[in-house]
């Protein structure tokens, strides 16, 4: 591994403090290096979906509260499941303007599609923004209430019921292979383009059952046409105190996806040390608090060391998953 | 009466000052974006979304939606004037707006295009003000088998389009689809035809560098050989007679002019499918519909006035799921549901309850803006018209130039650059050849969206296409779509039998 800046040893609290410390004008005489050009914000997926707004917004809070002299310009590079933007960050021309908003494809991409030869290990991790929940949810006309029920009714359909998720070998079909194998049942996986569309298709009942974001189904959730009836979580989530965990329900299974900042391998170490407070300070911002909250977010900001930890725990945790359902040959 | 009473406030705050400028700005700067060729009103909302933190959301939409609609109408300059689709929502436009310009009638394919999209959006405003709830409920139940249906008939109307030489129309629809089919299968989640590997493919290929690569490289090598290098563009006046001449004649295509409304509107309301398949569709029916379908292709103002009909209808449909469910039906409304996260709002069913004053305020914008961008268009008529008297020697570069920017801007990507440079020196063969190339443009805007439905129905299903029949909605639309498909063979086996009976 690349020796990465110091940061190992400092608490989340302390990074917080610290950024906030920094927006209320502190000195600081280590970070010298600023951009000297428009930085390149890539993002894995394409224009309008959940990634690319959390990327749009982050650039509006830059600019709203002046925190870089120059402009971030979301690029969006949706092609194989990331693939296209991952070979592109990796041999960016300026590693130091070029940065990625990054999601688990970043680990599951690679793993699948060896071809591209691209190492996680080697790109530079700047911030880890949160973690985004999954909740298991059906149309509210279903009578379903909790996960007994869901059984129960999906166990009687078979292979007729479906789950509509985003995509072949997706974040969404490892937890539906999870919850055919944890409760026996055959339900069918039915790949849509995109989370909004997989929450539509429920509400419109082309589909039996999901496992959104709660971003993706609080609109129709808070129009009374759909429920969660439970958390891949460690916790209840606040906004569906409703929904236990499967923690709860025995089945100790929990599941995250990461919304992260990264810097392109390469990258000098002045460099991903502004781009590091930068991107604390958006996440100590009212503007990201209030996000997270809204969107039922979770996850603290980690960067340096303990991202690249937290990145090659999660790689290995989804190879294991990967393998078990056959998509690693 | 409610209605009525929300749109009432809806129009006072439209017409705040602020607003009101933000809409005139807006309708200006989307009509020269969308004139650009290759950036179009996604491109204008994307760059333009920052900066709409500087004032209040209800203003910030409604200068984003002006911006919108300026560049629906803008696209339709640029197909008209130099034969390059302006923004992929204009490409069926160049089908006859070009042809139009070529025999010297550019400024009445540039009024006919400006009052279709007059007419277009306001039917999809009206439509959005009285029926929001209804629409928003049949787009929700709107599955992949009705979908796929929808797509059928697509086709269907599009079998005429070609030549009379069938086998070189079914070469160029299945060349589109298989480019369609580049870039990677959300059902297999496997990356498809990229070649080996190269990255450039990941991501498709992108629509709009094949038509450029067709429509603008192709038709200026072609023009150079044709006219070897002396030639003006095209003859071109504008008085306010012709004008009204004009006029006088677009009221003879109202037919045409509802129909690409309805049509394009509906097609907008899907999500997922947004205006450029709502205005290639357009064309298809009309030209299926018309008493004259030979005369389309070589300027007819009716194949100018159902896409661009359908285009602006179906931009303002867009705006209703985004609204509503949540779900872009655009990528351009996808970019907006992306704004008013930033702004704070959400979307969603609840979005008419909980901010009456933004939804209200922003639906009565457009009516404000629609009449803006048709005033603002006809104003700057002239000054286009001017822009196409230039020396071909002039002019050729220039296109040239904005071909390369256009080709490179959706993507940011040299790949698409040196593709789209491919795509123009094949296309300019293939004319050569008398291949038909609009069955290949439409092909690969309807191919990516129909092939996941078909493949999403029958994985439902589990294998039968029982499915496309038994769900009520899909069966009417895809009864209708065989009766087209069947339309054509009748009407040959008709002119054959009235042959055998004159010859008798």
């Amino acid at each position: 591994m690349k020796p990465f800046i110091k940061l190992s040893t400092i608490t989340l609290g302390a990074i917080i403090a610290f950024g906030a410390g920094t927006i209320a004008g502190s000195p600081d005489a280590r970070a010298e290096w600023k951009p000297k050009k428009p930085v390149e914000f890539i993002v894995m997926a394409g224009k309008g979906g959940g990634a690319d707004k959390a990327v749009r917004f982050m650039q509006s809070i830059i600019a709203k509260n002046k925190l870089s002299s120059k402009p971030f310009t979301p690029i969006n590079k949706p092609g194989g499941s990331g693939a296209e933007a991952l070979i592109y960050v990796k041999s960016a021309r300026d590693p130091n303007h070029t940065i990625m908003f990054t999601l688990n494809s970043f680990y599951t991409t690679p793993l699948r599609q060896p071809k591209i030869k691209v190492d996680i290990s080697k790109f530079t991790p700047i911030g880890r923004m949160a973690e985004d929940t999954f909740l298991l949810w059906v149309h509210k006309d279903s009578g379903i209430t909790n996960v007994k029920q869901f059984v129960k009714a999906a166990k009687a359909k078979g292979s007729a019921w479906i789950m509509a998720g985003t995509g072949k070998n997706s974040e969404d079909n490892l937890l539906t292979d999870f919850l055919n194998k944890a409760y026996g049942l055959k339900m069918k996986y039915v790949p849509y383009k995109g989370g909004g569309r997989v929450a539509k298709e429920l509400a419109g009942k082309n589909a039996d059952s999901t496992v959104n974001n709660p971003s993706e189904q609080l609109g129709f959730y808070q129009a009374g046409k759909t429920v969660p009836i439970a958390a891949f979580t460690p916790a209840r989530l606040p906004l569906f105190a409703n929904a236990p965990t499967f923690k709860e329900l025995g089945k100790d299974f929990v599941y995250f996806m990461q919304r992260t900042v990264v810097g392109a391998p390469g990258m000098s170490k002045e460099a991903a040390t502004y781009y590091r407070q930068l991107f604390a300070k958006i996440y100590a911002s009212d503007g990201w608090q209030g996000y997270m909250t809204k969107k039922s977010l979770q996850g603290g900001f980690i960067t340096g060391d303990i991202l690249m930890r937290y990145w090659l725990k999660e790689k290995a945790i989804h190879k294991v998953m990967l393998q078990k359902m056959g998509a690693l040959k | 009466m409610d209605t009525l009473s929300l749109l009432l406030n809806g129009f006072a705050i439209a017409f705040e000052p602020l607003n009101l400028a933000l809409i005139i700005v807006g309708c200006t700067i989307g009509l020269f974006i969308g004139a650009m060729p290759g950036l179009g009103s996604v491109n204008g909302v994307a760059i333009l979304l920052p900066m709409t933190f500087l004032v209040p959301p209800t203003s910030a939409i409604i200068f984003l939606g002006a911006i919108y609609y300026g560049a629906m109408y803008g696209g339709a300059i640029s197909s008209i004037m130099l034969g390059i689709p302006g923004a992929s929502t204009a490409v069926a436009t160049t089908f006859d707006g070009r042809p139009m310009a070529l025999k010297g009638q550019a400024d009445k394919a540039l009024i006919a295009a400006a009052t279709a999209s007059f007419v277009g959006g306001s039917i999809g405003v009206v439509l959005f003000t009285l029926f929001a709830p209804p629409l928003a409920d049949l787009a929700l139940a709107f599955g992949a088998p009705e979908i796929f249906a929808l797509m059928l008939m697509a086709f269907a109307t599009f079998i005429g389009l070609g030549s009379d030489d069938i086998p070189k129309t079914i070469f160029s629809i299945f060349i589109g689809l298989v480019f369609g089919a580049v870039g990677l299968d959300i059902i297999s989640g496997e990356p498809r035809l990229i070649f080996g590997d190269i990255p450039g493919f990941y991501h498709g290929i992108n629509f709009l560098v094949l038509a450029i690569g067709i429509y603008g490289i192709a038709e200026m090598l072609w023009v150079i050989e044709t006219s070897k290098g002396d030639a003006l563009m095209s003859k071109a006046e504008i008085s306010v007679r012709r004008i009204l001449d004009t006029l006088g004649e677009l009221v003879r295509t109202w037919k045409t002019m509802l129909m690409g409304s309805l049509l394009g509107y509906f097609v907008g309301i899907l999500p997922a499918a947004g205006a450029t398949p709502g205005s290639l569709m357009a064309y298809g029916f009309a030209k299926t519909m018309a008493k004259d379908p030979e005369t389309y292709g070589k300027g007819n103002i009716n194949g100018v006035v159902a896409p661009e009909c359908a285009n602006n209808a179906a931009s303002t449909g867009a705006m209703l799921p985004m609204l509503t469910l949540g779900i872009p039906g655009s990528p351009t409304t996808a970019i907006l549901l992306g704004g008013m996260v930033i702004w704070g709002l959400e979307p969603g069913p609840l979005v008419f309850t909980d901010y009456p004053d933004f939804v209200w305020g922003f639906i009565a914008s457009l009516y404000a803006a629609n009449l803006f961008a048709l005033l603002i268009n006809i104003a700057f008529i002239p000054a286009f018209i001017w822009m196409l008297k230039m020396p071909f020697t002039i002019l050729a570069p220039i296109i040239f130039v904005l071909c390369i920017v256009g080709g490179f801007v959706p993507t940011m990507d040299m790949h698409d650059v040196w593709l789209m440079l491919v795509f123009g020196i094949v296309g300019y063969f293939m004319r050569k050849l008398d291949y038909p190339m609009a069955p290949a443009v439409l092909a690969i805007v309807l191919g990516p969206l129909a092939e996941p439905a078909l493949r999403q129905s029958l994985l439902i299903s589990g294998g039968s296409f029982s499915i496309f029949f038994t769900r009520p909605a899909a069966g009417l639309i895809m009864a209708a779509a065989l009766g087209l498909f069947l339309l054509p063979v009748w009407m040959i086996v008709r002119r054959k039998m009235d042959q055998r009976r004159k010859a008798s």
